[in-house]
């Protein structure tokens, strides 16, 4: 936070400001100082904010010309797409949006547990991101099952039914959340409603994350804690916002590329196909990124247990600033976990295949693997590496191993010290 | 001092009063909330649907609509009742004899919810390991009397609550 205070040049500017101190916060976000050695992995805040307002903007322009009514839902998303004027872009950029806004949640979550950006004093702010990953997939899950073609009813089938594991008032549970006595009108019109309000949640808890974030400052490549401001920070503004505005414009293109050369690549044919109670599809896949915790769901023969091992596979992240045993933030300097770090990025990855797979034979047996390598990554590997490793040298500061260039720059610090 | 504070005065008696009209002021207002969401009149007054059974050759099925639901309805042959009877019961994961899931008399008519109790999805029927429906989602198998043998599902296919009207038409609901 920066610490001087700021008075705005203008007359209007101060008597607002001495009211509203909204000049003095959108000071605060301009000269934030940000360690000067963020790398483009750091780029992914910026980009999310960018998705997110996108599906809002987009989610609200298809709310325009969307029917939540089962007879009229498949036809009303036929007509954006034909129909309404440059309907076809504003739903391919909101369905493509959604997998954009995963991709990049994902290398943001796996920026984070490289460079331990999870570890106190930043346990909070990981803790909020995780809860909007969650409101994240509840938000695509439902906006999956608008358009009501075969994968929306099936895949809200499977997925409610997730809830009928629960002992003894699972069944009640199941048909609360369907309104109904199987996946139908009412659950359309109920998924409507949430699907529009939970964006907004999400922005809210971005809003908290951000400030969460501005308590400590970022963390940064080296994992060091820093003197705010000083020669190892720069103002966010214009450092960062160009940095982040150069990332951003790349992952635009590559958005732009799915939208408009391979708008369907990433969904599933079988939602051209109106939904009918009758038939479930041949083969359910749910979209790309819950694939891993599918194959978790599926890999355990035991219907409640497979639904707490995917919901746990979850819920363990909340955990983890706890798991991890290790005072040293950055994988940089763990030359035993960053190998383990990228068997663990690897075994996520085989997950999320298998899981697209069906579940029988090879496929079976490595989802299995998979996902008793999955949990014994938090649950074994994070806390005993933690303790035993022997970690590299870290350098005292920032500026140091920049300025000094050498291969051993800062030996200041010794192996086991505290950091 | 201390013994001033351990007794309960009449503001302590005021506060926990409020909180407590307040707890279930609170929670009269959310109960209609939650409510509100369970199936609806409209809903529940698609109770029961009557079918028409007449035209069902031996060892076919038909597939009807209630509650939104599929019903899976089949005439079984001899053949098909002698192998579900004669299947020992320890070897079902779900014990229950092919006798109590038909009304008695009526063995043939197989009358159940065409639902896997796994995760939802709707079996395809003459498939299988067990000459009678899987379910292509998660692999589970049922025989010929709607019963899980192998997969992820915990029970067996549920026999709605039925009856037969006449010969040729049942309830059900």
């Amino acid at each position: 936070m920066s610490d001087h205070e700021y008075v705005p040049k203008s007359k209007v500017g101060k008597w607002f400001n001495d009211r509203l101190p909204l000049l003095t916060l959108g000071a605060h976000l301009t000269d934030y100082p940000t360690p000067k050695n963020l790398n483009y992995w750091w780029t992914f805040g910026g980009i999310l904010t960018f998705c997110l307002i996108t599906q809002i903007v987009t989610g609200i322009v298809l709310a325009m010309h969307y029917v939540a009514h089962a007879d009229l839902a498949f036809a009303s998303v036929e007509h954006i797409m034909r129909d309404v004027n440059y309907g076809w872009l504003i739903r391919y950029i909101h369905s493509n949006g959604a997998s954009m806004f995963f991709l990049a949640v994902y290398i943001h979550i796996f920026r984070s547990l490289f460079y331990g950006s999870y570890k106190s004093p930043r346990e909070v702010i990981w803790i909020i991101g995780l809860m909007i990953y969650l409101l994240m997939m509840a938000a695509a899950f439902m906006g999956y099952v608008l358009p009501w073609g075969q994968m929306s009813f099936w895949g809200a089938t499977v997925i409610t039914n997730l809830f009928s594991a629960i002992p003894l008032v699972g069944d009640s549970i199941t048909t609360w959340l369907w309104g109904a006595y199987s996946v139908d009108n009412p659950t359309l019109n109920r998924f409507f409603s949430l699907h529009y309000l939970i964006p907004f949640l999400i922005l809210g808890l971005v809003v908290l994350h951000i400030w969460a974030l501005h308590v400590p400052g970022n963390n940064n490549p080296v994992g060091i804690d820093i003197k705010k401001p000083s020669k190892d920070t720069v103002p966010f503004h214009p450092y960062i916002t160009i940095k982040d505005a150069f990332a951003l414009l790349v992952f635009m293109i590559i958005f732009a590329g799915f939208v408009f050369f391979t708008p369907n690549v990433l969904g599933h044919s079988d939602n051209y196909i109106p939904a009918n109670p009758l038939v479930t599809p041949a083969h359910i896949v749910p979209e790309w990124y819950l694939l891993p915790f599918y194959a978790i769901l599926r890999s355990v023969p035991d219907k409640l247990g497979g639904v707490i091992l995917m919901f746990g596979a979850i819920f363990i992240l909340f955990v983890l600033p706890w798991l991890d045993t290790s005072k040293v933030r950055s994988a940089v300097f763990r030359p035993i976990y960053r190998q383990f770090y990228w068997i663990f990025v690897l075994d996520v990855l085989m997950l999320g295949y298998v899981g697209a797979m069906p579940a029988e034979g090879i496929y079976l047996v490595l989802a299995r693997v998979g996902t008793i390598y999955y949990f014994a990554h938090f649950i074994i590997v994070m806390p005993v590496v933690g303790l035993l490793e022997k970690t590299d040298p870290i350098p005292m500061s920032i500026s140091e191993p920049v300025l000094t260039g050498g291969a051993e720059p800062s030996l200041a610090r010794k192996v086991n010290d505290k950091v | 001092m201390s013994k001033e504070e351990k007794k309960v005065n009449r503001r302590d008696f005021l506060f926990t009063a409020s909180y407590t009209i307040g707890a279930v002021g609170v929670g009269a207002v959310i109960w209609p909330m939650i409510d509100q969401m369970n199936p609806d009149k409209a809903q529940q007054a698609l109770a029961t649907t009557e079918v028409d059974i007449s035209s069902i050759e031996p060892g076919k099925s038909i597939t009807v609509l209630w509650r939104g639901k599929p019903i899976f309805i089949k005439k079984r042959t001899s053949e098909e009742i002698a192998e579900a009877r004669a299947v020992k019961l320890d070897d079902l994961p779900d014990p229950q004899k092919d006798e109590d899931r038909v009304k008695s008399g009526k063995d043939e008519w197989l009358v159940m919810l065409g639902v896997c109790t796994h995760l939802g999805c709707v079996p395809l029927k003459d498939k299988g390991d067990f000459n009678g429906w899987f379910c292509p989602c998660h692999g589970s198998h049922y025989d010929v009397s709607g019963r899980i043998r192998k997969g992820p599902a915990p029970t067996n296919m549920e026999i709605p609550k039925f009856e037969f009207v006449d010969s040729n038409t049942i309830k059900i609901g």
